[in-house]
C-alpha cells in the first residue's frame, strides 16, 4: 500500500464520509486514492470554502470535518478557514500536500512552511515523514481535534511520502503523552459551586459555546429550571438554551439583547458554563462581574482566570459537570421560587421595558421584521448560520433559536464569507434539515462561488441575503464614530444577485416588501435547489443596542 | 528568537518576588522549541531566558524558562504551556528548593599586567576560571546563579567588556522536591 492509500483508509476508519477540497500537484496521489474510496469528495472553487464547509459539517455532526488542499497557495488558502475553526473550537482535520522531503527548505515551487504558518491557529500540526507513520498520525489527529476543547489539526504530507510503497500497519490504540484532556467533573469544586449557587439570591447562568460543543443542552436546561435562574448566553452560546424558554434572556455582549446585558450586571452570582469571557461578550474585563461571585465551568484549564479572575472554577467537560451539578442540586432541594420571586419579576420587567423602549426602524421591510418572518416560517429544527456584520448581529437579536444546537456563526474570528460554505457543510452533515445562511452582501461576495458547489453537489441551502449594498457594519461604525465620513463601504448595486444565482443554476428571488419576502421564503422551502433571497434592506438601518468597544455592558446604547 | 529574549540584565534580585523558574519536559523532536517560543510571542509573555537540552531520557528534553512576571501571568504561562501537545510536564520551581545555575563567558580588555592580576584575583574570589589570555584580552568563565553573574559582571565592567555570552538558567529541584 502507498501512503496516500493509507491516508484515505485511515480516514475511512475514522468514519469520514465527506472530504471538501481542491487538488494540485502536491496532493495528486491523495486524489488518486480518493477515486477508489467510499467517502464523498466535494470539489470546492476556493480552498477557504473547503475549510469552512468542513467546519460547518463539524458544528452540526459534532465530529471533525475534513478538508484537502495542495501545497503552497492551496494550503495558505485554507488558513482563514482553519483560524476560524480554531477561534470557535471547531474540530477539523486539514490535510495538505507538501513538496517532496528532499525539496523541503529549498524554496521549491509551491513550497510554503505550512506547519509554521498554521502553528498559531491549530491545536497541532503533523508532518509524517514516512508512509508508515500516516495511519497513526491520522488517528492522533482525530483524537486531538475532537477531544477536550476541540480544534483544527493539520496533517502536511510530502508528496514522496504519499507515494512511498511500504508495509503499512493500522494501530488500534494511540497515546499522546503530552495531551491529557480533563473530562470528568471536579467533584470537590463542584460541591462548592453548587452550595454557592443555591445561596445566591440573584443567580444568572451565562452559557457559552462549550455547552453546544459538548451537547449539554438538557443538562443546562435542568440546572436552570432547578435554580430558576435566568439564562443569558454568549453569542457563541446562542442556541445552547431554547430562546423561547421562560427563563431565556438571549445573548449578552456588544450587540446582545438589552435585557440580557442589563440583568447580568444586576446578578449576585454568575454561573459561566463553557464560556471564555471574551471582550465581545463581557465588555470591559475589569468592570464585568464586579462584586459578584463568579463560578466558571470549563474543559480548558487555561480559560480559568485568563480574562477574568473567578471565585470557583470547575474544570471538566461541561456536560459531565452539569450532569453532576444537577444531581447535587436535586438532592439539595432548592427552595421553590414562585412567580413573585423578585429576581424573576425583575427579568420580566426588563424584557417588557426594552420591548417598549427600543423603536423599530421606520420602514415597511426591516432586518428585524425579515428575521421574525423567517423564524415564523422556518421549521424549528432548521439549521441557521450567518455571515458577519450587521446581518449577524441582527440574527443574534431578532432570530430566536428554538431547537438547541441548530445555530452557529463565526463568532470568535468574525470571518466574512464563512456562513455560506459552512451552511453547505452543515447540509452535508444533516441532509434532511433545512439550512439557512443569514447573509450580508459583502460577506456573501467573499465565497459566493460556492453556489456552484451547492448546485452541482445537490446540497441546497437558502442564502437569506440582507442586502444593503453596503459593508453595513463598517458603515454603521463610520456613522457612529467617524461623523458619517464613509470610506470603502459602498457596494454600488453590484452584482445583481438574482442573475448571479441564476448564472450558477440556483434560484434567485428579489424581495422588496414583507409580502415578497414571505412568498420568497415559502418558495425557497419548496424548491430543492439552492436559493438566494435578495432582500432590500435600507443602508441606513443600524443595529441596536450597541456596547461600544472599550466600554462596559452598563454603557449600552439602545438607540432609543 | 533574538527579539524575544530580553537581555539578562533585567534578571536581578530587586524584584525577587516576581522572578520565576519554570521547568518543562518536552518531546525531543524538531519544532518543539519553535512551538514554545511562538506561544510566548503570540501571548506577549516576556521571558528572561530559555534553555533546552537533553535529559536522562532520549526522547525528552528539559526546558528551563525564567521569567519576571506577576502571579496571574505566570499562571497563564504555565497553563498555556501545558496545553501544548509536545509539552509533557510543567512545574514552577520554588527557587529555595531548587538548584539553578547559569554559565557566562566574558571577554575583557586587559592590556596592562596590573589589570590582568586584578581580573585574576576577582575571578578566583568568584570561583571563575580564566579560559583564554592573549596580548590584549582575557576570557573568564563563570558559573552560578544569575545574581552572582550579575555581580561579577558589574565588578569587571570597568575593565571594558568586549563580549559577554550567557547561557540562561538550567535548574533541577533539590532532593525529593
Ligand atoms: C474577512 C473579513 N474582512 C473584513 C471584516 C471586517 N468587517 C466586519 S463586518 C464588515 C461588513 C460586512 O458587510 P456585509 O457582509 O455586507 O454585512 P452587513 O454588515 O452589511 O450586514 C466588515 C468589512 C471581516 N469581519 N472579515
Amino acid at each position: 500500500m502507498i501512503g496516500s492509500e493509507a491516508l484515505v483508509r485511515a480516514l475511512e476508519a475514522e468514519g469520514v464520509d465527506f472530504v471538501f477540497g481542491l487538488p494540485g500537484g502536491a496532493n495528486l496521489p491523495m486524489y488518486d486514492a480518493l477515486v477508489d474510496a467510499s467517502l464523498r469528495h466535494i470539489l470546492v472553487r476556493h480552498e477557504q470554502s473547503a475549510a469552512h464547509m468542513a467546519d460547518g459539517y463539524a458544528r452540526i455532526k459534532r465530529k471533525a470535518g475534513v478538508c484537502f488542499a495542495t501545497s503552497g497557495p492551496g494550503a495558505t488558502n485554507l488558513i482563514t478557514g482553519i483560524a476560524t475553526a480554531y477561534a470557535d473550537s471547531s474540530p477539523m482535520i486539514a490535510v495538505t500536500g507538501q513538496v517532496p522531503l528532499a525539496m523541503i527548505g529549498k524554496d521549491a515551487f509551491q513550497e510554503t512552511d505550512i506547519i509554521g504558518v498554521a502553528n498559531p491557529c491549530t491545536k497541532y500540526a503533523f508532518q509524517p515523514r514516512a508512509a508508515v507513520e500516516i495511519p497513526e498520525t491520522v488517528k492522533k489527529a482525530f483524537y486531538i481535534a475532537e477531544s477536550g476543547r476541540p480544534g483544527p489539526v493539520l496533517i502536511d504530507i510530502p508528496k514522496d511520502v504519499q507515494q512511498a510503497r511500504e508495509n503499512i500497519q493500522f494501530p488500534d490504540l494511540i497515546k499522546v503523552r503530552g495531551y491529557n484532556p480533563i473530562i470528568d467533573a471536579d467533584l470537590s469544586q463542584l460541591e462548592r459551586a453548587v452550595e454557592t449557587m443555591i445561596k445566591a439570591e440573584r443567580p444568572i447562568i451565562m452559557a457559552g459555546g462549550g455547552v453546544i460543543l459538548s451537547g449539554a443542552f438538557s443538562e443546562l436546561q435542568a440546572m436552570a429550571e432547578l435554580l430558576m435562574a435566568p439564562v443569558v448566553t454568549t453569542f457563541k452560546g446562542k442556541g445552547s438554551f431554547p430562546e423561547n424558554h421562560p427563563l431565556a434572556m438571549g445573548p449578552i455582549g456588544m450587540h446582545g439583547h438589552p435585557e440580557a446585558n442589563k440583568i447580568i450586571i444586576e446578578a449576585d452570582c454568575i454561573i459561566a458554563v463553557g464560556a471564555r469571557f471574551s471582550d465581545r461578550s463581557v465588555g470591559r474585563f475589569d468592570e464585568f462581574g464586579k462584586g459578584m461571585t463568579i463560578i466558571h465551568l470549563d474543559v480548558d484549564p487555561a480559560e480559568i482566570g485568563k480574562n477574568k479572575a473567578v471565585d470557583i472554577a470547575v474544570i471538566g467537560d461541561v456536560k459531565a459537570s452539569l450532569r453532576t451539578a444537577v444531581k447535587m442540586l436535586a438532592k439539595h432541594k432548592v427552595v421553590e421560587k414562585t412567580k413573585d420571586d423578585p429576581w424573576l419579576k425583575r427579568r420580566k420587567e426588563l424584557i417588557d421595558y426594552y420591548a417598549d423602549t427600543i423603536k423599530d426602524y421606520p420602514r415597511e421591510l426591516t432586518a428585524k421584521k425579515a428575521l421574525k418572518k423567517l423564524r415564523e416560517i422556518l421549521p424549528s429544527d432548521a439549521i441557521v448560520t450567518t455571515e458577519v456584520g450587521q446581518c449577524q448581529m441582527w440574527a443574534s437579536l431578532h432570530f430566536d433559536v428554538i431547537s438547541p444546537g441548530t445555530f452557529f456563526s463565526s463568532t470568535g474570528l468574525g470571518t466574512m464569507g464563512f456562513g455560506f460554505p459552512a451552511s453547505i457543510g452543515a447540509k452535508a452533515a444533516k441532509s434532511q434539515a433545512t439550512v439557512v445562511d443569514i447573509a450580508g452582501d459583502g460577506s456573501f461576495n467573499m465565497t459566493e462561488n460556492s453556489l456552484a458547489v451547492s448546485v452541482l453537489e445537490k446540497l441546497p441551502v437558502i442564502v437569506f441575503l440582507m442586502n444593503n449594498y453596503m459593508l453595513g457594519m463598517v458603515a454603521q461604525w463610520q456613522r457612529t464614530f467617524y461623523n458619517r465620513r464613509y470610506m470603502g463601504v459602498h457596494q454600488n448595486s453590484c452584482p445583481d444577485y438574482v442573475k448571479l444565482a441564476e448564472a450558477y443554476g440556483a434560484q434567485g428571488i428579489r424581495a422588496e416588501s414583507m409580502n415578497d419576502l414571505e412568498g420568497a421564503i415559502k418558495k425557497a422551502l419548496k424548491n430543492d435547489v439552492a436559493t438566494v433571497i435578495d432582500i432590500a434592506i435600507d443602508p441606513e438601518e443600524d443595529v441596536y443596542p450597541f456596547v461600544a468597544p472599550g466600554t462596559g455592558l452598563k454603557d449600552m446604547i439602545t438607540g432609543a | 528568537m533574538a527579539g524575544l529574549l530580553k537581555t539578562a540584565d533585567t534578571l536581578s534580585q530587586d524584584d525577587a518576588e516576581s522572578w520565576h523558574i519554570v521547568a518543562a519536559l518536552v518531546e525531543n523532536k524538531p519544532g518543539v522549541l519553535f512551538r514554545v517560543t511562538n506561544l510566548f510571542r503570540a501571548r506577549s509573555f516576556n521571558i528572561e531566558s530559555i534553555t533546552v537540552g537533553s535529559t536522562e531520557q532520549v526522547d525528552l528534553s528539559r526546558m528551563t524558562i525564567t521569567t519576571k512576571t506577576d502571579e496571574r501571568t505566570l499562571d497563564q504561562l504555565v497553563k498555556q504551556l501545558r496545553k501544548l501537545i509536545d509539552v509533557v510536564e510543567v512545574r514552577v520551581l520554588d527557587s529555595s528548593k531548587t538548584v539553578y545555575r547559569e554559565l557566562a563567558l566574558i571577554k575583557m580588555k586587559a592590556e596592562e599586567p596590573t589589570k590582568r592580576m586584578q581580573i585574576t584575583t576577582y575571578a578566583s574570589v568568584f570561583r571563575a576560571n580564566i579560559l583564554d589570555i592573549d596580548k590584549n584580552t582575557i576570557m573568564v568563565e563563570i558559573t552560578g546563579t544569575p545574581d552572582k553573574i550579575d555581580a561579577f559582571k558589574n565588578l569587571v565592567s570597568s575593565f571594558g567588556i568586549i563580549h559577554l555570552a550567557r547561557t540562561g538558567v538550567s535548574a533541577l529541584p533539590r532532593g525529593e522536591y
